[in-house]
């Protein structure tokens, strides 16, 4: 079983990451976070903040530890056997970390979409009305086929599904099946979307439209996308986060990252150097 | 981050589009010196055979531009250069241009030794010409120079040279109009070789425009539009910074 720990020491440091990891008004605040697997420690000292409405982007190598470091977000590392998350990791004024956070409102606060589309195997409409029926968060019919309605619009796919409601969510396409997945995920109201690699397995008209969903969806949202794709951090987010070997290395402008990143490692990867 | 490592991609051919690119360039920065020399020297010396080579190099020039520009355009839509990569593809077409434009200057020089030789006259006796001449020559040497080296400093230099050449170019006009004044007959032709100090000072500005676009492409500074002073603070300042 994972244990959580809360063992925040005020004098430690907050590692030596370049450029402008802290802001004001910060929806997330993350300080001097560790992550073991068992023995092997994968994240080390990462203090962060993420601003409301922003969408920052993680980038890094495979291994860095960007999806560890997000699964930290809503304690999906919880489900993994020997797995330690050690740090302040808040959430405004919820201590996500602390043993008495309960996880199943938190997920709900903090929601995840994943690399490959995984609908539920039900129908489309089913997929979208789980949540808000388990959290209780309508009571009619009536309702329910509202939060239905305005999910599946905002996640851009109402027009293309609102007469087959009753067919089998996984009758998707893939990107259409993503698309579902996100109205899945903002049925819920949450406040945060967290994105591990949400488009690797979709083609580049897919693609296009999760990314144009995520430029809207910020609007009301905060938004934390790890990706592969350099360009679509580039083209997607406010700030962008690099990763390398469980270090937080640089967090910049995305702008600033693209264009003049200030940290050495930063560049090489980005630009496809030999770091 | 001075040293730009533009050899250690993990694809050797996208080592070598961006080792092509600046050999283009430093052929076409090669050309366009040679072409400024000689219009100075054709001018210097009244050489009406050298102008007219001057004038016929400019085609070269004119094809290397569009070859450069063709190149950039490729490395940008195959490889999505980012960070120093695309400062290196943008900085190479900027100053592709800026270098096609001082050829443009050097022919309007090697026009004005034409014509002064077609006078009858010559630019001989005009210190002036010899003197703005050989401190834009300079700046050229320095600026291509900087950009071989990917090196600020030089290129820092070659605006501080621009600031002299603008003031020595008001102190030859001032110089020119007395000549005219005292001999009203030289007014055309001191009026040719006055056009000619105009194009050889805006070949020092367009070497100056080059060393700014080498300083955005090595620091990521854009100092366009900015004092010698301002940019020599920001330059030290990201300096700092680095180390």
């Amino acid at each position: 079983m994972t244990v959580v720990e809360q063992t925040v020491v005020e004098s430690r440091p907050m590692g030596d990451t370049i450029g402008i990891p802290f802001i004001d008004n910060a929806k997330f605040s993350l300080r001097n976070v560790d992550v073991f697997y068992s023995d092997k420690q994968a994240i080390f000292n990462v203090s962060l903040d993420i601003g409301k409405n922003e969408v920052m982007a993680m980038i890094g190598p495979s291994g860095c530890g960007k999806s560890t470091f997000l699964r930290c977000f809503n304690r999906m590392n919880d489900t993994i056997a020997g797995c330690r998350v050690s740090g302040s990791l808040k959430l405004e004024e919820q201590e996500i970390n602390h043993p008495k956070t309960d996880v199943v409102p938190l997920r709900a606060r903090v929601g995840m979409v994943f690399q490959k589309p995984n609908p539920f195997p039900k129908t489309i409409y089913e997929n979208v009305a789980y949540g808000p029926r388990i959290h209780g968060l309508v009571s009619k019919r009536i309702e329910l086929d509202e939060v239905v309605e305005t999910s599946l619009q905002r996640a851009g796919l109402w027009d293309e599904v609102k007469d087959r409601l009753d067919a089998p969510g996984t009758s998707l396409s893939g990107g259409q099946q993503q698309r579902l997945c996100i109205a899945r995920t903002i049925a819920v109201s949450p406040e945060v979307i967290l994105m591990d690699e949400p488009c690797s397995a979709l083609d580049p008209i897919a693609t296009a439209r999760i990314e144009e969903l995520i430029a809207e969806l910020s609007e009301n949202y905060t938004i934390v996308i790890v990706t592969h794709s350099m360009q679509q951090a580039a083209r997607v987010s406010n700030r962008t986060a690099y990763f390398h070997l469980g270090k937080l290395i640089e967090v910049n402008d995305t702008e600033k990252v693209f264009t003049n990143p200030g940290h050495q490692l930063t560049e090489a990867y980005i630009t496809g150097r030999i770091g | 981050m001075d040293k730009l490592n533009l050899d250690q991609h993990i694809s050797r051919q996208y080592n070598a589009d961006l080792e092509d690119l600046r050999t283009e360039l430093l052929e076409m920065g090669g050309l366009v010196q040679e072409q400024v020399r000689d219009s100075i020297a054709a001018i210097s010396n009244a050489d009406a055979e050298l102008a007219r080579r001057v004038i016929v190099v400019e085609d070269e020039v004119d094809s290397r531009e569009v070859a450069l520009d063709e190149h950039c355009t490729l490395v940008l839509a195959r490889r999505q250069p980012a960070a120093s990569d695309l400062r290196m593809v943008l900085a190479v077409s900027k100053i592709t241009r800026d270098l096609e434009r001082m050829g443009d200057e050097a022919r309007k020089v090697a026009k004005m030794a034409l014509a002064l030789v077609e006078d009858g006259g010559n630019g001989q006796g005009y210190v002036e010409l010899r003197h703005l001449g050989n401190s834009v020559l300079h700046m050229v040497d320095d600026m291509l120079n900087a950009f071989a080296r990917f090196d600020v400093d030089t290129a820092m230099s070659v605006a501080k040279e621009d600031k002299l050449v603008d003031q020595e170019y008001k102190s030859a006009t001032r110089e020119l109009i007395t000549y005219m004044m005292e001999d009203p007959r030289s007014i055309s032709r001191v009026m040719n070789v006055m056009w000619a100090l105009r194009a050889i000072e805006r070949i020092g500005d367009h070497a100056r425009n080059i060393a700014e676009h080498i300083i955005y492409l090595v620091k990521g500074l854009d100092v366009r539009h900015t004092s010698v002073s301002e940019m020599e603070r920001q330059v030290n300042e990201s300096g700092q910074q680095a180390s």
